[in-house]
């Protein structure tokens, strides 16, 4: 193990703000597009008319 | 499984059970890469000799820069096929990758932008590479508005594949503009003509993170592309037949 300690880590020799900044927004954007993306597809399948209702447009 | 042609699912009511099988393992995949890239890039990769311990941006920075131009060759290619043998599917493909491809050159310009700030002063300059880049992210967003303007979803996708196609054109741009101009951005860090400039484990961390990137692409791709399936053809028979049958996850 290279870090000698965990406020060394997140130090990332005097980088953390810009190494942190840029995975931080990387796993939000991932975790935003895949809700996004999920509740498309259940909008999606929820609006297809079910048989029994027909056709409804 | 002898004897398995591809054109079967090529057809929107195949394809749509054929994706949600593969869902779960490219999202395995992806989840998996992604541990094992980042554990090379934190804890296995040395400090760098000039840029310390900042450099370790490049494990985000470079694989969605690379998604952003490969994913943009791929709606395009897609979108072409469309537009030449008027598949459906082809089209719906090159909507779903549309905005996963914004976000990876919107994450490349944001990761580049805090990379830039501590190694050369500034968060932006308009050279060749990040100004293309930003034309990339425009082309994006560009095809994503002009499909939205148009209501019937097969002219959208003629007018798309135009725009899509004439774009193409930035991809080389943006990956030869550090030969072609004079620029702050370092040159090709991997080429297939030379040995890579950096240490190993960087270098495999950095690629364990490409696969991960693309293997979340295709995933969340598919489960765009599926959504984009019923939208589309929420009032077929066999859209009904799935709710019916209960199928549809």
């Amino acid at each position: 193990m290279k870090w000698e300690s965990a406020s060394q880590f997140f130090a990332m020799g005097g980088h953390g703000l810009y190494v942190w900044g840029s995975y931080a927004v990387a796993l939000i954007a991932v975790v935003v597009e895949v809700a996004l993306v999920r509740t498309r597809f259940r909008r999606a399948l929820a609006a297809a008319p079910a048989p029994e209702t027909g056709r409804d447009d | 499984m002898a004897k398995l042609n591809w054109f079967y699912f090529a057809a929107p009511n195949t394809f749509y059970p054929l994706a949600g099988k593969m869902i779960p393992w490219f999202t395995a995949a992806a989840l998996g890469l992604a541990a094992i890239g980042l554990y090379i890039g934190f804890f296995v990769a040395p400090t760098d000799f000039q840029q310390g311990e900042g450099y370790r941006i490049i494990f985000v920075h470079v694989p969605t820069a690379w998604m952003s131009m490969f994913l943009y060759v791929v709606m395009a290619f897609w979108a072409a096929i469309g537009l030449a043998f008027n598949t459906r599917l082809s089209s719906m493909m090159a909507q779903a990758i549309a905005p996963t491809g914004a976000l990876m050159t919107f994450l490349a310009l944001w990761t580049g932008s805090l990379w830039g700030k501590p190694m050369w002063g500034a968060w932006w300059v308009w050279d060749a590479r990040l100004t293309s880049e930003l034309i990339l992210l425009f082309l994006y967003i560009g095809f994503m508005a002009l499909q939205a303007s148009i209501d019937d979803p097969r002219r959208a996708d003629r007018a798309g594949a135009v725009l899509a196609i004439v774009g193409v054109i930035n991809v080389p741009i943006i990956y030869f503009s550090v030969q072609w101009w004079n620029t702050l951005h370092q040159g090709a860090s991997v080429s297939i003509t030379r040995s890579p400039s950096m240490a190993t484990t960087m270098l495999w961390g950095m690629l364990v993170m490409a696969l991960a990137f693309w293997m979340y692409s295709i995933a969340v791709v598919l489960v765009r592309v599926r959504a984009i399936i019923l939208e589309r053809e929420r009032n077929t028979d066999w859209v009904r037949d799935l709710k019916a049958r209960g199928a549809a996850k």
